[in-house]
């Protein structure tokens, strides 16, 4: 239809933008000019003091390669990511199996309670669970005593600091991915069950070959996510080993890449090194998102 | 997503589906048990004098003695009247201003067809997986020089609008008939009329889902308060609460009731309209 615009057709273009202005301006305002302005930013070396800001090319990316606490930052959301998101997945997973049987008594008020942790707060939680791993009075040492265990000294020690605030995050996370995952087993036809019955197949039988293939875009977009999710840790990683003012000890096991992208920036002055590590993790992010989605050979849908 | 609908799970085999499904409900029992515990101990030790909760052998739950002293001295001494405040004040309003930027775009992408409509998509497609440290660099520049750093504007400006929740209420309008809108401007409304009065109306999942969503995250917000925010004046709670990590750094019974109050509204309005939440938040489920 290549006529010229009736007026009528002008109306509705006016209406048009008029609703979609508001949100595509600020976009444009406040998140695609703030990336190129990110790329501009770290290629200088720029800081919060006002004065000339050499270019240096990609000297900020050649130091983020170089940098050892960069490299460590690195390692530690690689570690954080790698246990959360499968231990998560997978604990979440059975439970919602056990959930998902008919007539299984309390599954309302269960699902309540699993969600719990899901809507508090994550500096609340942090703060709480500085205390459960305290390693005399705190919950977790005195529970694991009672089976006799004697537990590490967790967010003190450099070793266990880390997997400590992972066991954090996995039960933070549980009850999301427990409730997207029944989402994703209620929406698997009955029928389908009922036939291989019939036919025969046992109970694992059908979870291989029903439950497991039919459930796929729930896993990935469970994995996708988390990951996502995981790679940008911040919050739980900074307040529950802040010691004097610092964060990420002991001795940086716990340096997170985005508490170190905020330190870079904000507490050594360094915008532009902050910029570059910045677009390494985002690099970090695309790169295993792309793998992730090209190993599971689905088509991801958000929502 | 339909959590909440009767399951339709596999019938049991095997002789014993009771003794299958007892022990599956023990596993969920011991798992609730795990859940609740931590945010149990922080509601009764934000009730207790600092000696009862770090007594050895500890009590958790039956100290000898129970206070609300905590509480005023957090809310009162140390300020989190104040604190709370800003929280709400700021989490609602970028609440509001991302709940009308995200409905008016979705209703521009559903109901029109115009120039640049797939071009337009795309852009804001592919700002969906920039994450906020790339960003959040540059923004702080740009506050600077428009003169809101530590300002509450300096906070809500740069959540005014995500091309999440834009995605979100487009997908959502797009399944809205046409037909509906198409019968009302028929019957003589104006556009307007219809983005509100109509389209709206049919949207209230998406819309109770994004309120959920982007209330939660901007409670908890930290990342940013902290490198805008610098006056305790205006501090957000999370702000508030990591301040604790060097002022009162060992004052537990102060920590959980600080923590409590970050945690009862929330909880409180989760209790009383759970369905919303659990299907809100499984509906826009982009993270944990």
């Amino acid at each position: 239809m290549k006529r010229g615009v009736s007026r009528l057709q002008l109306r509705e273009y006016l209406w048009a933008y008029t609703f979609l202005g508001p949100a595509f301006f600020f976009l444009l305002v406040l998140v695609v000019f703030p990336i190129l302005f990110a790329l501009w930013i770290s290629l200088h070396d720029w800081s919060l003091i006002p004065r000339d800001f050499p270019w240096i090319g990609f000297a900020n990316y050649a130091e983020a390669i170089e940098d050892a606490l960069t490299r460590k930052s690195l390692r530690n959301t690689l570690v954080y990511t790698i246990g959360v998101v499968p231990v998560g997945m997978s604990l979440a997973l059975v439970l919602a199996l056990i959930m998902n049987q008919d007539r299984l008594p309390l599954r309302t008020a269960l699902r309540t309670v699993y969600f719990i942790p899901v809507i508090t707060s994550w500096v609340a939680v942090s703060f709480v669970w500085i205390w459960m791993f305290e390693p005399h009075y705190g919950m977790v040492n005195n529970v694991l005593g009672f089976f006799g265990i004697e537990g590490p000294k967790w967010l003190a020690s450099p070793t266990w600091a880390l997997p400590a605030i992972m066991l954090v995050a996995i039960w933070k996370g549980l009850g999301f991915s427990m409730v997207i995952f029944l989402a994703g087993l209620q929406s698997i036809p009955r029928e389908f069950y009922e036939a291989a019955q019939i036919d025969g197949a046992s109970r694992w039988a059908r979870f291989q070959n029903i439950t497991f293939p039919l459930l796929n875009p729930t896993i990935v977009f469970i994995t996708v996510t988390g990951v996502i999710g995981s790679l940008q840790v911040f919050t739980p990683a900074v307040i529950m080993t802040t010691r004097q003012g610092e964060a990420g000890g002991p001795i940086d096991s716990t340096r997170v890449m985005v508490y170190h992208i905020y330190a870079t920036a904000f507490r050594y002055n360094d915008l532009g090194f902050g910029a570059a590590l910045a677009f390494v993790l985002f690099a970090l992010i695309l790169v295993i998102t792309l793998i992730q989605l090209r190993v599971t050979q689905r088509e991801f849908e958000y929502g | 997503m339909t959590a909440t609908a009767p399951t339709q799970a596999p019938p049991a085999n095997g002789r014993l589906p009771w003794l299958g499904k007892g022990i599956g409900l023990f596993v969920l029992l011991i798992g609730g048990v795990w859940m609740l515990l931590p945010l149990g101990w922080m509601l009764s030790a934000s009730l207790m004098p600092l000696s009862e909760v770090i007594k050895v052998p500890p009590v958790w739950f039956a100290p000898t003695k129970y206070t609300v002293g905590n509480f005023s001295e957090v809310w009162f001494n140390i300020g989190f009247w104040r604190f709370s405040l800003n929280s709400a004040f700021v989490a609602l309003t970028i609440t509001t201003c991302q709940l009308l930027t995200s409905t008016m775009a979705g209703f521009a992408f559903a109901r029109y067809e115009f120039p640049g409509r797939t071009v337009i998509f795309i852009v804001i497609l592919s700002t969906l997986m920039i994450p906020f440290q790339v960003i959040m660099i540059p923004l702080f520049i740009m506050m600077a020089k428009m003169g809101l750093v530590n300002t509450y504007w300096g906070m809500i400006v740069p959540a005014i609008v995500t091309p999440f929740g834009i995605f979100l209420m487009r997908q959502f309008m797009l399944s809205v008939p046409k037909s509906l809108l198409e019968a009302a401007r028929i019957d003589g409304a104006s556009e307007p009329y219809i983005y509100a009065r109509i389209m709206l109306p049919l949207s209230k999942p998406a819309i109770a889902a994004l309120t959920i969503f982007t209330f939660l995250s901007a409670w908890d917000d930290f990342l940013w308060p902290l490198i805008i925010i610098n006056s305790k004046q205006k501090w957000t709670l999370p702000i508030a609460m990591s301040r604790f990590t060097e002022q009162y750094i060992s004052q537990t019974h102060l920590q959980m009731a600080g923590a409590a109050v970050m945690f009862l509204p929330v909880l409180i309005v989760f209790l009383l309209m759970q369905r919303n939440f659990i299907e809100g938040v499984a509906m826009t489920g982009l993270k944990g």
